[in-house]
């Protein structure tokens, strides 16, 4: 019944070519990059990724835009990476622009076995009319494919847009503690999509800073049951948690408190 | 003289009303955080906080604890962390009462654009989509004119927009401006500003 894999290699071995995968992470944070470069070493090319960004040029979801293993993102940011914004205009990659929330939205509804969904987000803009620029002829600067207009529909007076629902062959996901059986507990703001990306994939794996016996995570701080989860990389106290801005401020004099309600 | 960006900040932080949940937008808004010290109030992060606190202290880093410009940043006391489907619930939802945003452009409808800076060289949207359309209240925060000397306060947004008749007031470089379908309502000006541009004045009047 143990999910453990013998390693983060062992792990993504299956991978093959042509596969989507759903990729944690917010920036640097809660990003797997154990398995990221697991999935480097593994050669597998012409992926499909979906992530809600690809953190800065030196992220390691941007080591495998750079090693050409990429033919599409699924995202909703493309700022502070200029691999990636040269990538999509110079027609090397395939980028679908998602509002944030619907992309979240589309893995956790794809995950939950709801097909589509309507929402206010978009209404109004390029998103529904279509013409968001998909894909860049090769060297040429003008854009050979275009966003497709959505589907609107009127409930109680106020339009909705149709999104479709996104599902995955494998996420690669982080999380803080696992036991042996995939049961997850996340750590701050590192949570972020590794939830649903794991939701929204037939095979999620996942990697964690320690591994406990089933029944160590208490039942009430499960943050997302086994039932989601494939397999479990122990990444043994090592992970990696870089910083993308480090911004610190100085001790406040007496008296100046914090804020909250 | 006009408003410096921290005075930007300072002026939008008084917009705001002691319980309310409010989301920052990068950029200026981001300011508004140093203005909101014993203010009882809870920022959102669209990336899984709510009761997101200022910059740690050095040496307290936490590279989990992120703001949404992937800054290095604190939790006030009663806050949350969440993933980005429940966040986006916040917004979407209804549940958060002020979101405070950048903007290229508002115009006299409170149509926003501030995704992309025309339609060739796109940056994505993020979160800005739905917070503009989620919000019950979106405040925009720019300079009134862009670096080449153009009026970001239009009559009809020229960029893409991010959502349509979204924004109700806009705080600006020169004064406070409150939209009114068809026209701007000058609220405020910045102390020491000379009389308007003659194509903003137009602008507060209804009509074209």
């Amino acid at each position: 019944m143990s999910k453990i894999a013998e390693s983060a290699g062992a792990a993504v071995a299956d991978i093959t070519d042509g596969r989507t995968i759903a990729i944690g992470g917010f920036g640097l944070c809660g990003t797997p990059s154990a398995l990221i470069e697991a999935l480097l070493q593994s050669g597998a090319t012409d992926l499909h990724i979906i992530t809600n960004n690809c953190g800065p040029d030196s992220s390691d979801v941007t080591r495998l835009l750079r090693a050409g293993r990429v033919r599409r993102v699924s995202a909703s940011y493309i700022g502070d990476n200029s691999e990636f914004l040269n990538s999509y205009l110079g027609g090397a990659i395939t980028v679908d622009l998602i509002p944030q929330g619907t992309l979240a939205e589309k893995l956790r509804s794809g995950g939950a076995g709801i097909p589509a969904f309507y929402t206010p987000t978009g209404v109004g803009t390029a998103v529904a009319q279509g013409g968001i620029p998909v894909r860049y002829g090769s060297g040429s600067g003008f854009a050979a494919e275009y966003s497709a207009p959505r589907h609107v529909a009127e409930f109680d007076g106020r339009e909705y847009l149709l999104e479709r629902s996104l599902t995955a062959d494998f996420a690669l996901v982080r999380a803080e503690t696992a036991d042996t059986i995939g049961n997850l507990r996340f750590r701050g703001a590192a949570r972020n999509f590794n939830p649903l990306c794991a939701m929204a994939a037939r095979v999620a794996i996942v990697e964690v800073q320690e591994v406990v016996e089933a029944g160590g995570i208490p039942p009430d701080d499960v943050h997302l049951p086994g039932v989601f989860i494939s397999r479990v990389v122990d990444l043994g106290g090592r992970m990696r948690k870089p910083i993308e801005r480090l911004r610190t401020t100085d001790p406040v004099p007496a008296g100046g408190g914090s804020h909250g309600l | 003289m006009t408003w410096s960006r921290d005075e930007m900040a300072a002026r939008a932080a008084a917009e705001l009303t002691d319980g309310q949940h409010v989301n920052l937008g990068i950029g200026i808004p981001t300011l508004i955080t140093g203005h909101l010290r014993d203010r009882a109030i809870m920022l959102h992060s669209e990336n899984g906080i709510m009761g997101l606190g200022g910059y740690p202290l050095p040496g307290d880093e936490d590279a989990d604890i992120i703001n949404a410009g992937k800054e290095t940043a604190t939790t006030v006391a009663g806050s949350s962390f969440f993933d980005s489907a429940m966040s986006f619930a916040m917004i979407r939802g209804g549940h958060i009462e002020v979101a405070i945003l950048g903007a290229m452009q508002v115009s006299v409808a409170g149509d926003l654009a501030n995704w992309t800076d025309d339609g060739a060289r796109v940056k994505g949207m993020g979160g800005a989509m739905d917070l503009s359309v989620g919000a019950k209240k979106v405040i925009a925060v720019m300079t009134h004119r862009t670096r080449e000397g153009q009026l970001k306060l239009v009559r009809e947004c020229s960029l893409p927009i991010t959502a349509r008749a979204a924004v109700s007031t806009v705080i600006t470089d020169i004064g406070v401006f409150d939209v009114r379908e068809d026209h701007f309502r000058l609220r405020e000006i910045a102390p020491g500003v000379p009389a308007l541009d003659p194509e903003l004045s137009r602008m507060l009047r209804p009509g074209r």
